[in-house]
């Protein structure tokens, strides 16, 4: 397999790359790209893929196309070997979950379909303070592509699960595309309720069972209802969308959803590295998050949170005052309500002025931290477990079900998307996560560098060795290290914070200090390291206590190393021209704009 | 060359329009093929299932769950009336006896020896569909709905908010530059259509739905406006069922922008005729644009296909274009030159472009995914 071509179908614009294997290694050559066309009036996946393939044609001088056919295999300078793809067009996976209890096995079924890839429309509980019409009028009204019915440890409770079942069954619901079609539903429950899950919904929809995602209080079990979330989704769902068919017929390897893809991905990186890593990956319709802490891994697609079809529900959900604190210049709030409408209502545009690139940057500050949030709240330890506590965690009051994310143990966050893959200087989509991750003592930066790691997601499954060798060598960007103060160190702008000796590996000696309210990049290759030390003002703390030192080995990246003392929160100045002051002063030191 | 797959809007002078109207869920087609419509006509009717209400029986009655059917007075399909009681238990003192009565009238759904629930669903709620254009059915899908056929003036707005409806259209302003503005709505624009030029202000909207004015079709709005409107934030570009009593569809953006000038000087050519306009928008997969049909009362088969649409070609020199972002945001313009290699742009993207050319005779860069295009 020397030519492989993949593409990545998203919600606004398909993504096409070549992957040439040259002196015996696989290197991504060529990209291409084309808006998505599910939509009228051409309602084909496949056309916005010729395209984009056409693009490559265009850009690669290979010849990939026999009119509508891929050629193949690949001979001299035609043809390809193998075609995969991803897609999260047709607005992705929708879904509706149900549990017994909200906080338990409908909480498990809830991850168990984010991380399918799913956009969870709504959670339905035994104990969700609904009336029974609201639940049945809700799932009868959302039109969900697959409902998950979880419930009941195995043993456990029956009457809870089937009376969910119940309601299901009573709302009838009918799939969003294909009006002859049942709806899959997936029960992955206790199997004790099995047959009379059977009996009620298994005439009504198109019922798969699979096992328990919570078969003891203490265990969850998410892989089989995953893999048949997934299964279901290119058979039932995608089969449904405009052009699948077609496009399914023309790949050497199923289609896989994009979060889907992207999950592989970060988790590869976890386990080669042994490391934690935080993902994200910022698209048009939805923002999807990852986080590996040891073996536990999440997923969070937070749908309608994204950068054209959904930058209007950023502005919705976090306030325009959120987005214009991140704006290094005076502009009139009806003026920035007017741009963001109309980027939603053109999704494929790209800003051409700075003014507008840093308008959807800062946009993009908000989509993210909002994204994050959500990520953490549901990236949590099992609920219903009791666990042993010594005296020092009771007198904390801590409780299960707390966010298992701990910025101080990140080694490592990722970032991928248009906005933060495309950004035109690399020090944007640093800043850009800095600033909306708010990372905590040393952390590592990477971006994806053309927006592939879906591509080589779903490539892994069919060529691990391309898929290795393109993501070490063209796909993952390091930017550097952040080094950052730790959450609650607020100072006063300008007092004494930080001082610092860098020691790099050509043994040069850099012994600076830094204050409090500043960022400052210091350059460090990307292939190399330095050691540093760090002491902190008594009252400020940069991972190992206030006021106490830390010595670590850090790594470069195409940014270098950046030192921020803006505190956690980072706060902004309330009047306008010193916010304004204080971010040209910030974009300054990382040098993200052109003067 | 790549084909122009751009997300140009639709505007025809004169062109065969197709719609399809469909039931929610499956019921009955009242109309048959080759049938002349109204816009008014019913084509196809049906039931939408009734409310769902629970009852925890076992609870109410004191019994347990299996032994549920032991003691209902009716059965699974039964109809009951509202008080009418459906359930009893059976002590050997009278008196300590315990009904449960409906809550409803309705049905009885399920009867859960598993649960101790009782689901009963309330009559069903009759929905019909109506032709929304004046035409013929082509089609009838059974048990679905109908495809209509019109031939008719047609064009695609960018947004709109409210449903269909039908009226007279009437233009309201001399030119499409002007703003659409409260003195220009006549007590006369009651039960019409009016068409306004580059912008319209909540002010304005609120004097037109006081007067009666069943749609407003203009360039331009303010978000801010919007949110007025709709008495919250737009989070994602869904709309159609506002129920905000009169249906708006702006045809180039948010803020002060001028109308097309083809587009109002279609819509003036059509003044006084009766017209279709539905402001349900969806910007996701699927795209749903709003529009406006004007149909013609002959159908005479001279159609003038309008090729104000995207065309599946490669973008060439001369052809003409919309800019859909700022600096040059609402101009149209003809293309000049289409480099073949990505050039950097003032924020330091490297991107495909075109060189545009403005009526004026001036020129300009544009990335290529900032342009619709429009007709020749």
């Amino acid at each position: 397999m020397n030519v492989i071509i993949a593409t990545d179908c998203g919600s606004t614009t398909t993504k096409a790359i070549l992957i040439e294997k040259k002196d015996g290694v696989y290197r991504q050559t060529f990209r291409g790209e084309s808006p998505t066309t599910v939509e009228a009036p051409f309602e084909d996946v496949t056309r916005g893929v010729l395209n984009a393939f056409a693009e490559l044609e265009e850009l690669s001088g290979r010849k990939i196309l026999d009119g509508e056919k891929i050629i193949t295999p690949a001979q001299g300078n035609v043809g390809v070997d193998i075609y995969v793809s991803t897609s999260s067009a047709g607005g992705g996976l929708q879904m509706m979950v149900a549990g017994a209890v909200k906080t338990m096995t409908a909480q498990s079924a809830q991850r168990a379909a984010l991380g399918a890839g799913a956009i969870v429309m709504d959670v339905i509980a035994s104990n969700d303070q609904r009336l029974p019409h609201e639940k049945i009028d809700r799932i009868r009204h959302l039109r969900p592509d697959m409902i998950l019915l979880s419930g009941g440890t195995d043993g456990g409770t029956v009457t809870h699960v089937v009376e969910l079942a119940e309601y299901i069954s009573a709302a009838n619901p009918k799939p969003r595309l294909g009006m002859a079609f049942q709806l899959p539903v997936i029960y992955a429950g206790n199997k004790d309720a099995r047959e009379k899950i059977k009996e009620i919904l298994d005439k009504k929809t198109s019922l798969h069972i699979t096992e328990n995602i919570r078969p003891t209080l203490e265990r969850e079990n998410l892989f089989p209802a995953r893999q048949e979330i997934q299964n279901l989704f290119l058979e039932h769902v995608m089969a449904q969308a405009p052009g699948y068919k077609k496009l399914i017929s023309w790949t050497g390897a199923p289609i896989m959803p994009t979060p889907g893809a992207v999950g592989l991905i970060m988790q590869t990186i976890a386990r080669k590295n042994n490391i934690n890593v935080i993902g994200v990956d910022i698209g048009g319709a939805t923002t999807d998050v990852f986080s590996v802490y040891g073996e536990i891994f999440n997923r969070t697609v937070s749908a309608n949170l994204g950068m054209s079809y959904s930058i209007s529900n950023v502005l919705a959900e976090t306030g325009l005052e959120n987005i214009l604190r991140w704006v290094p210049f005076d502009m009139e709030e009806s003026d920035l309500r007017n741009r963001i409408k109309n980027k939603m209502i053109r999704p494929t545009t790209i800003p051409q002025t700075l003014e507008e690139l840093k308008i959807e940057q800062a946009i993009a500050r908000e989509a993210l931290r909002v994204s994050f949030e959500q990520h953490k709240s549901l990236a949590v330890g099992l609920k219903g477990v009791q666990k042993e506590r010594d005296i020092s965690e009771a007198f904390k009051q801590e409780a299960t079900g707390e966010t298992i994310i701990d910025m101080l143990k990140l080694d490592l966050l990722v970032g991928s998307g248009g906005v933060l893959s495309h950004a035109p200087r690399r020090s944007q989509a640093m800043l850009m996560m800095i600033d909306a991750f708010q990372p905590e003592g040393i952390t590592r930066i990477a971006v994806d560098s053309i927006f592939m790691m879906p591509h080589l997601g779903v490539l892994s499954t069919v060529n691990e060795q391309a898929a290795t060798e393109v993501f070490e060598k063209d796909c993952l960007i390091h930017l550097g290290t952040c080094i950052s103060l730790v959450k609650g160190s607020i100072g006063k702008h300008g007092e004494k914070c930080i001082s610092y000796t860098i020691i790099m590996s050509d043994g040069k000696r850099i012994e600076e200090s830094l204050p409090y309210g500043e960022l400052r990049v210091i350059p460090l290759g990307i292939d190399e390291t330095a050691e540093i030390e760090i002491l902190s003002g008594k009252n400020f703390d940069i991972g190992a206590g206030k006021g106490k030192p830390i010595t670590k080995k850090i790594f470069g990246g195409v940014v270098g190393i950046v030192i921020d003392t803006r505190g956690k929160p980072i706060t902004l100045a309330k009047d306008k021209a010193s916010r304004v002051k204080q971010l040209q002063q910030w974009t300054k030191a990382i040098d993200a704009y052109p003067e | 060359m790549t084909h122009a797959y751009t997300p140009g809007l639709r505007i025809a002078e004169k062109t065969t329009v197709t719609s399809h109207r469909a039931l929610p869920l499956l019921g009955d087609v009242v109309v048959k093929k080759g049938d002349l419509l109204k816009a008014e006509d019913i084509v196809a009717k049906t039931y939408l299932p009734g409310k769902v209400h629970a009852i925890n029986a076992v609870n109410r009655l004191g019994i347990q769950p299996k032994d549920l059917r032991e003691y209902m007075l009716k059965k699974e399909g039964d109809s009951v009336q509202k008080d009418e009681p459906i359930a009893e238990t059976k002590p050997w003192v009278k008196m300590l006896k315990s009904v449960l009565h409906s809550p409803i009238a309705g049905t009885i759904e399920t009867i859960s020896t598993v649960t101790g629930q009782i689901l009963l669903r309330e009559p069903p709620k009759p929905i019909q569909v109506y032709a929304h254009i004046d035409g013929m059915v082509i089609e009838v899908i059974e048990k679905e709905g109908v495809v209509m056929e019109t031939i008719a003036t047609f064009i695609q707005g960018i947004f709109g908010v409210g449903g269909e409806t039908v009226g007279e259209l009437a233009i309201a302003v001399d030119r499409p530059g002007d703003i659409l503005t409260a003195e220009h709505i006549q007590s006369g624009h009651k039960g019409k259509i009016i068409v306004g030029g580059s912008f319209i202000q909540h002010d304005t909207i609120d004097k037109a739905k006081k007067v009666g004015v069943k749609g407003i079709i203009v360039g331009g709005f303010n978000d801010e406006d919007l949110r007025k409107l709709l008495g919250y934030d737009l989070g994602v570009a869904i709309t159609g069922s506002e129920d905000i009593g009169i249906t708006l569809i702006i045809t180039e953006g948010f803020g002060k922008i001028q109308m097309a000038q083809r587009t109002f000087e279609l819509l003036k050519s059509r003044s006084g005729a009766k017209t279709s306009i539905n402001g349900a928008t969806q910007i996701r997969a699927g795209v749903v644009r709003p529009e406006v049909i004007v149909p013609y009362e002959k159908r005479d088969k001279t159609v003038n296909e309008g090729t104000d649409k995207p065309i599946d070609r490669g973008m060439e020199i001369g052809d003409p274009v919309r800019i859909i972002r700022v600096p040059y945001f609402g101009k149209i313009s003809k293309i000049k030159a289409l480099p073949f290699s990505p050039q950097k742009i003032e924020t330091e993207a490297t991107v495909r472009i075109l060189e545009v050319e403005f009526p004026d005779g001036t020129t300009a860069i544009v990335p290529r995914t900032n342009v619709e295009m429009i007709e020749r």
